[in-house]
């Protein structure tokens, strides 16, 4: 009896977080012009129109260059300020910490006005220069993070036996803690750049229609249409993620990077 | 060779000090290790060792002092200008690595051709029985393969002196015991100069040229091996170096050649006197006695050693621990507590049970007694 109680709850838990975008998939092959759910038969044009829609197309592109500039920059902003904090004790060490974790805490909603405030200051109204700073400042603790992990995981005694060996620090940074951290760095890039590439609250202020990320497009596109074409995108969008996150746990120990503690 | 001040010194310490913070890590401490010597820094965790060797390896600053290698001074060099070679305790071998790149690593930094690497990298896995091994990575390595790995690696560069740092201690123990006889074995082909941390004092009796005992930052003692277990020259040194018996302190009695220690409530023990034992008479001095010189009275062992009649004390059996080829038997003695015997075969233990009264003879002549103060 307990045991059943048990694998009811399990199975609750399951289905509640997986059913909305189980929903998604579903309606996405429909082969109507409505959001129908339950599908009534199975197509793959939704699929085709989403690929080939101009918008579409368009603000993919400027996804990909948006997440590049955004997650590279903030890994070398991240990698750097990680390496600072596991190396050495200074003054401010807190409250830089603060600062960039706070991106966690305050919501994207007020990032992204806030930019959309400064970017008219600065001139920089809804260029790519704003989305990428702003996708910067998002994706920082999450690299941070992976950098600072994989930093603690480095065995000081490693450092010190290289420099025993003859390594002065410039070689024991290349040679022993750089590809030590390598891989890292790379799971800390791959998950700034999935965030990057789907954040949407953030922006939809940033981003003008010239520069609209895909969830941007997408929002705007359900606005005026409602047949299956963003169901498709999401679909794909969800298989390309998992995907991309499967490799890279196997290659990088993705789980090891995001753990929380360091082993 | 003077054993206190080597006439061809490797390495000399002069006055290291350590300080953290109001904490003393360690005091002072001056020692000269000769060339192509072994020795042994012992002593409990937190005694100042292992940032003795950290201070000669270049990781540690001393507060004040100064390290000499090879007759320069290096204590301002950095680490890597040393050559000095280590092995941790973790090993800290290259995991990113394989046993080939992890043993050249040290050449590679040298800039020597690939030539001469592969040739020393080579006679060096050889040397250290890892042959066929080339290609593996660390983590594929038994405990007793990573540890040959870190002293291949150590050794390739020759360096100045070999640092060792407790590298027996995450070894089990049968590994152990055949590490040591390779580490000696090494230490002999090689004639590295060694200086071997480790607070395992069956280690360092069995591995060192002379041992230097340190406590609280501070050495307690210099000396080969038999000197130190038969001459300690404190409490400290006589309790940490093999088991002793430390008996409460007594009256030191002289007369002709005979001496005498009146320990009160408990009896007098007499030994002809020794050369060493220079108290006058009626000072405060502690007997310290290995278990073999404690011996059950009425056993052949115990009548010879004592004298029939003498040197008897009297308690309770409280504990045997059969040790195969012996026992070692507690017994409580009123007025020093427990003390040990160590006795040859298992016939002690029918003889005399846990709670039996037993009288034990003790050896005075082979105590080692230490003044007050």
């Amino acid at each position: 009896m307990r045991v059943f109680a048990f694998w009811s709850l399990v199975t609750a838990i399951l289905v509640y977080m997986t059913l909305p975008t189980i929903v998604v998939l579903m309606t996405s092959v429909n082969p109507t012009e409505i959001l129908a759910f339950p599908p009534e038969g199975i197509s793959f044009q939704w699929y085709q129109k989403a690929v080939t829609y101009p918008d579409f197309q368009t603000a993919f592109w400027n996804g990909i260059v948006v997440t590049s500039f955004a997650s590279t920059l903030a890994l070398i902003v991240g990698s750097t300020f990680a390496w600072l904090v596991n190396r050495y004790e200074f003054a401010g060490r807190g409250v830089l910490e603060a600062v960039l974790w706070s991106p966690l805490i305050i919501p994207h909603f007020t990032l992204g006005f806030g930019f959309l405030l400064l970017g008219g200051a600065f001139r920089l109204q809804q260029g790519y220069v704003m989305v990428v700073l702003a996708h910067m400042v998002l994706v920082m603790p999450f690299v941070t993070r992976a950098v600072y992990v994989s930093l603690a995981n480095v065995d000081g005694d490693l450092s010190r036996a290289a420099a025993n060996l003859g390594a002065s620090p410039f070689h024991v940074l290349t040679r022993i803690e750089l590809p030590l951290v390598l891989p890292g760095m790379a799971g800390g890039w791959l998950i700034a750049a999935v965030i990057s590439f789907t954040e949407f609250t953030a922006s939809l202020y940033v981003t003008g229609s010239r520069t609209q990320t895909l969830p941007v497009a997408m929002y705007n596109y359900i606005r005026e249409y409602a047949d299956p074409t963003v169901s498709a995108i999401s679909a794909m969008l969800i298989i390309a993620t998992t995907l991309l996150m499967f490799i890279a746990d196997r290659a990088f120990g993705l789980r090891r990077v995001l753990a929380i503690d360091t082993h | 060779m003077n054993p206190s001040n080597p006439a061809d010194p490797a390495v000399e310490i002069v006055r290291v000090r350590k300080d953290y913070g109001s904490a003393v890590g360690v005091a002072d401490v001056s020692l000269t290790v000769g060339r192509g010597e072994f020795v042994t820094l012992l002593g409990p965790s937190g005694c100042g060792k292992s940032t003795l060797l950290g201070m000669i390896a270049g990781f540690v600053d001393p507060t004040a002092g100064k390290i000499i290698v090879d007759g320069a001074d290096v204590t301002q060099v950095e680490p890597y200008r040393r050559d000095i070679g280590m092995v941790f305790q973790s090993y800290a071998l290259f995991p990113h690595m394989n046993v080939y790149d992890n043993v050249a690593f040290g050449l590679r930094m040298r800039k020597l051709s690939k030539a001469e690497i592969d040739a020393e990298v080579r006679r060096v896995i050889e040397m250290m029985k890892l042959g066929g091994m080339e290609e593996r990575r660390v983590r594929q390595l038994s405990g007793g393969q990573q540890q040959r790995v870190a002293l291949a690696r150590a050794i390739v560069i020759r360096p100045k002196v070999l640092l060792l740092d407790e590298p027996l201690s995450a070894l089990d123990k049968n590994l152990r015991a055949q590490m040591q006889v390779e580490l000696s074995d090494l230490h002999r082909k090689t004639g590295l100069t060694t200086i071997f941390v480790t607070h395992d004092q069956g280690e360092a009796l069995s591995l060192s040229d002379r041992i230097v005992v340190m406590n609280r930052g501070e050495v307690q003692q210099v000396a080969p091996p038999i000197e130190l277990y038969r001459t300690p020259a404190n409490g400290f040194v006589a309790s940490f170096i093999g088991e002793i018996n430390a008996l409460p302190a007594g009256r030191y009695e002289i007369s002709g050649g005979e001496a005498a220690l009146v320990l009160p409530g408990i009896g007098r023990l007499t030994a002809p006197a020794r050369p060493e034992w220079r108290f006058g008479h009626g000072t405060e001095v502690r007997a310290f006695l290995r278990p073999e010189h404690v011996q059950p009275a009425g056993t052949q062992a115990g009548d010879a050693q004592a004298g029939e009649g003498a040197n008897r004390i009297s308690g309770v059996v409280a504990a045997h621990v059969y040790q195969g080829s012996h026992t070692i038997t507690r017994v409580t003695v009123e007025g020093i507590g427990l003390v040990e015997t160590r006795v040859t075969g298992a016939e002690i233990m029918a003889e005399a049970p846990v709670g039996a009264p037993i009288t034990l003879t003790i050896d005075l002549g082979q105590a080692v007694l230490l003044g007050e103060g």
